[in-house]
Protein backbone atom coordinates (compact mmCIF):
# COMPACT_ATOMS: atom_id res chain seq x y z
CA UNK A 1 0.00 0.00 0.00
CA UNK A 2 2.84 2.40 0.82
CA UNK A 3 4.29 1.79 -2.67
CA UNK A 4 1.25 3.08 -4.50
CA UNK A 5 0.75 5.94 -2.05
CA UNK A 6 4.18 7.31 -2.93
CA UNK A 7 3.59 7.12 -6.70
CA UNK A 8 2.56 10.13 -8.78
CA UNK A 9 -0.01 7.85 -10.46
CA UNK A 10 -2.03 7.60 -7.24
CA UNK A 11 -1.93 11.32 -6.48
CA UNK A 12 -2.80 12.21 -10.08
CA UNK A 13 -6.06 10.26 -9.87
CA UNK A 14 -6.69 11.48 -6.30
CA UNK A 15 -6.40 15.04 -7.60
CA UNK A 16 -8.80 14.18 -10.45
CA UNK A 17 -11.35 12.72 -8.01
CA UNK A 18 -11.07 15.70 -5.66
CA UNK A 19 -11.47 18.11 -8.59
CA UNK A 20 -14.60 16.25 -9.74
CA UNK A 21 -16.12 16.51 -6.26
CA UNK A 22 -15.23 20.22 -6.11
CA UNK A 23 -16.68 20.90 -9.58
CA UNK A 24 -19.86 19.03 -8.66
CA UNK A 25 -20.25 20.87 -5.34
CA UNK A 26 -19.66 24.25 -6.99
CA UNK A 27 -22.13 23.47 -9.79
CA UNK A 28 -24.71 22.40 -7.20
CA UNK A 29 -24.36 25.72 -5.39
CA UNK A 30 -24.75 27.88 -8.50
CA UNK A 31 -27.39 25.79 -10.34
CA UNK A 32 -30.54 27.74 -11.17
CA UNK A 33 -32.12 24.87 -13.06
CA UNK A 34 -33.23 21.50 -11.68
CA UNK A 35 -31.68 19.51 -14.54
CA UNK A 36 -28.36 21.29 -13.98
CA UNK A 37 -28.64 20.49 -10.28
CA UNK A 38 -29.02 16.78 -11.10
CA UNK A 39 -26.05 16.95 -13.48
CA UNK A 40 -24.00 18.52 -10.65
CA UNK A 41 -25.00 15.64 -8.33
CA UNK A 42 -23.87 13.21 -11.06
CA UNK A 43 -20.47 14.94 -11.16
CA UNK A 44 -20.15 14.58 -7.40
CA UNK A 45 -20.99 10.87 -7.60
CA UNK A 46 -18.39 10.41 -10.36
CA UNK A 47 -15.75 11.86 -8.07
CA UNK A 48 -16.78 9.42 -5.34
CA UNK A 49 -16.65 6.53 -7.85
CA UNK A 50 -13.08 7.47 -8.76
CA UNK A 51 -12.15 7.68 -5.06
CA UNK A 52 -13.59 4.19 -4.45
CA UNK A 53 -11.61 2.68 -7.34
CA UNK A 54 -8.48 4.39 -6.09
CA UNK A 55 -9.05 3.15 -2.54
CA UNK A 56 -9.51 -0.40 -3.87
CA UNK A 57 -6.23 -0.18 -5.79
CA UNK A 58 -4.35 1.30 -2.83
CA UNK A 59 -5.63 -1.27 -0.33
CA UNK A 60 -5.36 -4.19 -2.73
CA UNK A 61 -9.04 -5.01 -2.16
CA UNK A 62 -10.24 -4.46 -5.73
CA UNK A 63 -13.14 -6.88 -5.53
CA UNK A 64 -14.70 -5.01 -2.63
CA UNK A 65 -14.12 -1.65 -4.33
CA UNK A 66 -15.75 -2.85 -7.56
CA UNK A 67 -18.75 -4.30 -5.75
CA UNK A 68 -19.16 -0.98 -3.90
CA UNK A 69 -18.93 0.91 -7.22
CA UNK A 70 -21.56 -1.37 -8.82
CA UNK A 71 -23.87 -0.76 -5.83
CA UNK A 72 -23.22 3.00 -6.10
CA UNK A 73 -24.04 2.98 -9.84
CA UNK A 74 -27.33 1.11 -9.25
CA UNK A 75 -28.37 3.64 -6.58
CA UNK A 76 -27.22 6.53 -8.81
CA UNK A 77 -29.35 5.35 -11.74
CA UNK A 78 -32.48 4.86 -9.63
CA UNK A 79 -31.91 8.27 -8.02
CA UNK A 80 -31.61 9.91 -11.43
CA UNK A 81 -34.72 8.18 -12.80
CA UNK A 82 -36.86 9.21 -9.82
CA UNK A 83 -35.40 12.75 -9.72
CA UNK A 84 -35.97 13.25 -13.46
CA UNK A 85 -39.53 11.99 -12.99
CA UNK A 86 -40.03 14.55 -10.23
CA UNK A 87 -38.61 17.31 -12.44
CA UNK A 88 -41.03 16.32 -15.20
CA UNK A 89 -43.92 16.26 -12.71
CA UNK A 90 -43.00 19.73 -11.46
CA UNK A 91 -42.67 20.98 -15.02
CA UNK A 92 -46.14 19.69 -15.88
CA UNK A 93 -47.64 21.37 -12.82
CA UNK A 94 -45.75 24.67 -12.79
CA UNK A 95 -44.36 25.00 -16.34
CA UNK A 96 -40.80 25.72 -15.19
CA UNK A 97 -37.73 23.84 -13.92
CA UNK A 98 -36.13 26.74 -12.07
CA UNK A 99 -34.64 26.02 -8.63
CA UNK A 100 -36.49 29.09 -7.33
CA UNK A 101 -39.58 26.94 -7.67
CA UNK A 102 -38.40 24.73 -4.81
CA UNK A 103 -39.25 27.50 -2.33
CA UNK A 104 -42.88 27.34 -3.42
CA UNK A 105 -43.28 23.55 -3.40
CA UNK A 106 -43.99 23.37 0.36
CA UNK A 107 -46.88 25.83 0.07
CA UNK B 1 1.75 2.84 -14.36
CA UNK B 2 3.80 5.07 -12.08
CA UNK B 3 6.69 7.17 -13.41
CA UNK B 4 10.36 7.07 -12.50
CA UNK B 5 11.93 9.98 -10.62
CA UNK B 6 14.36 10.88 -13.44
CA UNK B 7 11.63 12.17 -15.79
CA UNK B 8 8.64 14.49 -15.32
CA UNK B 9 5.66 12.72 -13.76
CA UNK B 10 3.45 13.39 -16.77
CA UNK B 11 5.84 11.66 -19.25
CA UNK B 12 6.14 7.89 -19.79
CA UNK B 13 9.29 5.81 -20.41
CA UNK B 14 9.35 6.90 -24.09
CA UNK B 15 9.11 10.60 -23.25
CA UNK B 16 5.51 10.79 -24.44
CA UNK B 17 2.77 12.32 -22.28
CA UNK B 18 1.47 9.68 -19.88
CA UNK B 19 -1.91 8.03 -20.64
CA UNK B 20 -3.09 8.63 -17.05
CA UNK B 21 -2.27 12.35 -17.24
CA UNK B 22 -4.22 12.57 -20.49
CA UNK B 23 -7.18 10.75 -18.93
CA UNK B 24 -7.32 13.01 -15.85
CA UNK B 25 -6.97 16.10 -18.06
CA UNK B 26 -9.78 14.87 -20.34
CA UNK B 27 -11.91 14.10 -17.28
CA UNK B 28 -11.45 17.60 -15.88
CA UNK B 29 -11.99 19.33 -19.24
CA UNK B 30 -15.18 17.31 -19.88
CA UNK B 31 -16.56 18.02 -16.41
CA UNK B 32 -15.77 21.76 -16.57
CA UNK B 33 -17.41 21.96 -20.01
CA UNK B 34 -20.43 20.06 -18.68
CA UNK B 35 -21.11 22.50 -15.85
CA UNK B 36 -20.16 25.68 -17.72
CA UNK B 37 -21.82 25.28 -21.12
CA UNK B 38 -24.92 27.41 -21.65
CA UNK B 39 -27.16 24.86 -23.39
CA UNK B 40 -28.69 22.03 -21.38
CA UNK B 41 -28.35 19.48 -24.18
CA UNK B 42 -24.62 20.19 -24.48
CA UNK B 43 -24.36 19.81 -20.74
CA UNK B 44 -25.96 16.35 -20.98
CA UNK B 45 -23.59 15.37 -23.81
CA UNK B 46 -20.69 16.54 -21.62
CA UNK B 47 -21.97 14.35 -18.80
CA UNK B 48 -21.96 11.32 -21.11
CA UNK B 49 -18.43 12.21 -22.22
CA UNK B 50 -17.28 12.52 -18.59
CA UNK B 51 -18.75 9.08 -17.87
CA UNK B 52 -16.95 7.57 -20.86
CA UNK B 53 -13.60 9.05 -19.77
CA UNK B 54 -14.24 7.90 -16.20
CA UNK B 55 -14.89 4.38 -17.52
CA UNK B 56 -11.48 4.44 -19.23
CA UNK B 57 -9.92 5.66 -15.96
CA UNK B 58 -11.60 2.78 -14.09
CA UNK B 59 -10.02 0.33 -16.55
CA UNK B 60 -6.63 1.92 -15.83
CA UNK B 61 -7.32 1.58 -12.08
CA UNK B 62 -7.81 -2.18 -12.56
CA UNK B 63 -11.58 -2.09 -12.01
CA UNK B 64 -12.86 -3.44 -15.37
CA UNK B 65 -16.31 -4.50 -14.16
CA UNK B 66 -16.93 -1.07 -12.68
CA UNK B 67 -15.71 0.45 -15.96
CA UNK B 68 -18.17 -1.62 -17.99
CA UNK B 69 -21.01 -0.60 -15.65
CA UNK B 70 -20.00 3.05 -15.81
CA UNK B 71 -19.87 2.98 -19.62
CA UNK B 72 -23.08 1.05 -20.24
CA UNK B 73 -25.25 2.45 -17.47
CA UNK B 74 -24.01 5.96 -16.71
CA UNK B 75 -22.68 7.03 -20.12
CA UNK B 76 -25.63 5.51 -21.99
CA UNK B 77 -28.76 5.04 -19.87
CA UNK B 78 -28.47 8.11 -17.63
CA UNK B 79 -27.63 10.30 -20.65
CA UNK B 80 -30.74 9.05 -22.44
CA UNK B 81 -32.88 9.85 -19.37
CA UNK B 82 -31.46 13.38 -19.24
CA UNK B 83 -31.94 13.89 -22.99
CA UNK B 84 -35.60 12.86 -22.60
CA UNK B 85 -36.10 15.29 -19.71
CA UNK B 86 -34.45 18.14 -21.64
CA UNK B 87 -36.51 17.34 -24.75
CA UNK B 88 -39.76 17.48 -22.75
CA UNK B 89 -38.91 20.61 -20.78
CA UNK B 90 -37.52 22.65 -23.71
CA UNK B 91 -40.54 23.72 -25.73
CA UNK B 92 -39.77 24.23 -29.42
CA UNK B 93 -42.07 25.19 -32.28
CA UNK B 94 -42.06 23.09 -35.47
CA UNK B 95 -40.15 25.80 -37.36
CA UNK B 96 -37.53 26.03 -34.60
CA UNK B 97 -37.17 22.26 -34.63
CA UNK B 98 -36.69 21.95 -38.40
CA UNK B 99 -34.26 24.89 -38.44
CA UNK B 100 -32.25 23.28 -35.64
CA UNK B 101 -32.24 19.91 -37.44
CA UNK B 102 -30.92 21.54 -40.64
CA UNK B 103 -28.24 23.30 -38.62
CA UNK B 104 -27.22 20.07 -36.89
CA UNK B 105 -27.00 18.19 -40.21
CA UNK B 106 -24.75 20.91 -41.62
CA UNK B 107 -22.49 20.78 -38.59
CA UNK B 108 -22.27 17.01 -38.18
CA UNK B 109 -20.84 16.03 -41.61
CA UNK B 110 -17.28 15.49 -40.23
CA UNK B 111 -18.48 12.91 -37.67
CA UNK B 112 -18.55 9.83 -40.00
CA UNK B 113 -15.14 10.89 -41.34
CA UNK B 114 -13.76 11.17 -37.81
CA UNK B 115 -15.19 7.76 -36.84
CA UNK B 116 -13.62 6.16 -39.93
CA UNK B 117 -10.19 7.74 -39.20
CA UNK B 118 -10.29 6.61 -35.53
CA UNK B 119 -11.31 3.07 -36.56
CA UNK B 120 -8.43 2.86 -39.07
CA UNK B 121 -5.92 4.17 -36.50
CA UNK B 122 -7.12 1.70 -33.85
CA UNK B 123 -6.97 -1.33 -36.12
CA UNK B 124 -3.58 -0.36 -37.57
CA UNK B 125 -2.09 -0.23 -34.04
CA UNK B 126 -3.60 -3.54 -32.97
CA UNK B 127 -0.96 -6.10 -31.94
CA UNK B 128 -1.26 -9.62 -30.48
CA UNK B 129 0.03 -8.24 -27.16
CA UNK B 130 -2.52 -5.43 -27.19
CA UNK B 131 -5.67 -6.87 -28.84
CA UNK B 132 -8.05 -4.15 -27.53
CA UNK B 133 -10.48 -6.80 -26.40
CA UNK B 134 -10.56 -8.27 -22.89
CA UNK B 135 -9.43 -11.88 -22.88
CA UNK B 136 -10.91 -12.75 -19.49
CA UNK B 137 -12.15 -11.30 -16.24
CA UNK B 138 -11.28 -12.24 -12.70
CA UNK B 139 -13.97 -14.08 -10.76
CA UNK B 140 -12.93 -12.06 -7.72
CA UNK B 141 -15.74 -9.48 -8.02
CA UNK B 142 -18.41 -12.08 -8.64
CA UNK B 143 -17.46 -14.08 -5.56
CA UNK B 144 -17.24 -10.84 -3.59
CA UNK B 145 -20.75 -9.80 -4.68
CA UNK B 146 -22.45 -13.18 -4.37
CA UNK B 147 -20.66 -14.68 -1.35
CA UNK B 148 -19.56 -11.81 0.86
CA UNK B 149 -21.77 -8.83 0.03
CA UNK B 150 -25.22 -10.43 -0.24
CA UNK B 151 -26.70 -7.59 1.79
CA UNK B 152 -25.59 -5.15 -0.94
CA UNK B 153 -27.53 -7.20 -3.48
CA UNK B 154 -30.64 -7.18 -1.29
CA UNK B 155 -30.24 -3.41 -0.91
CA UNK B 156 -29.82 -2.99 -4.69
CA UNK B 157 -33.00 -4.99 -5.32
CA UNK B 158 -34.90 -2.90 -2.78
CA UNK B 159 -33.62 0.34 -4.33
CA UNK B 160 -34.58 -0.90 -7.83
CA UNK B 161 -38.06 -1.86 -6.61
CA UNK B 162 -38.44 1.51 -4.86
CA UNK B 163 -37.38 3.25 -8.10
CA UNK B 164 -39.86 1.27 -10.18
CA UNK B 165 -42.62 1.95 -7.64
CA UNK B 166 -41.81 5.69 -7.56
CA UNK B 167 -41.81 5.88 -11.38
CA UNK B 168 -45.18 4.12 -11.58
CA UNK B 169 -46.59 6.53 -8.97
CA UNK B 170 -45.26 9.55 -10.87
CA UNK B 171 -46.84 8.48 -14.16
CA UNK B 172 -50.08 7.69 -12.37
CA UNK B 173 -50.11 11.24 -11.01
CA UNK B 174 -49.37 12.63 -14.47
CA UNK B 175 -52.36 10.74 -15.95
CA UNK B 176 -54.71 12.15 -13.32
Amino acid sequence: MTGILSSSFFWLYAFGALALVAIGAFAMLVAMNLVRLLIAIEMLIKGVTLFLALAGLASGNRGLAQSAIVTLIVIEVVLMIVANGLVLGLFRQRGTISTQLLNEVKE
Amino acid sequence: MGSANTRPAYRDAHGKIDMDTLLVLALLLASVWTVSTARLLRSVIGLGLTSAVLAAALFRLEAPLAGVFELSVCAALVSVIFVMTVAVTQRLTKDDLSARQRQMLKRSWPIPLLVAVVAVVIFRHRTPANPFFATGISTDVRSMLWNERQLDLVGEMLVLLAGAFATVMLFKEAKK
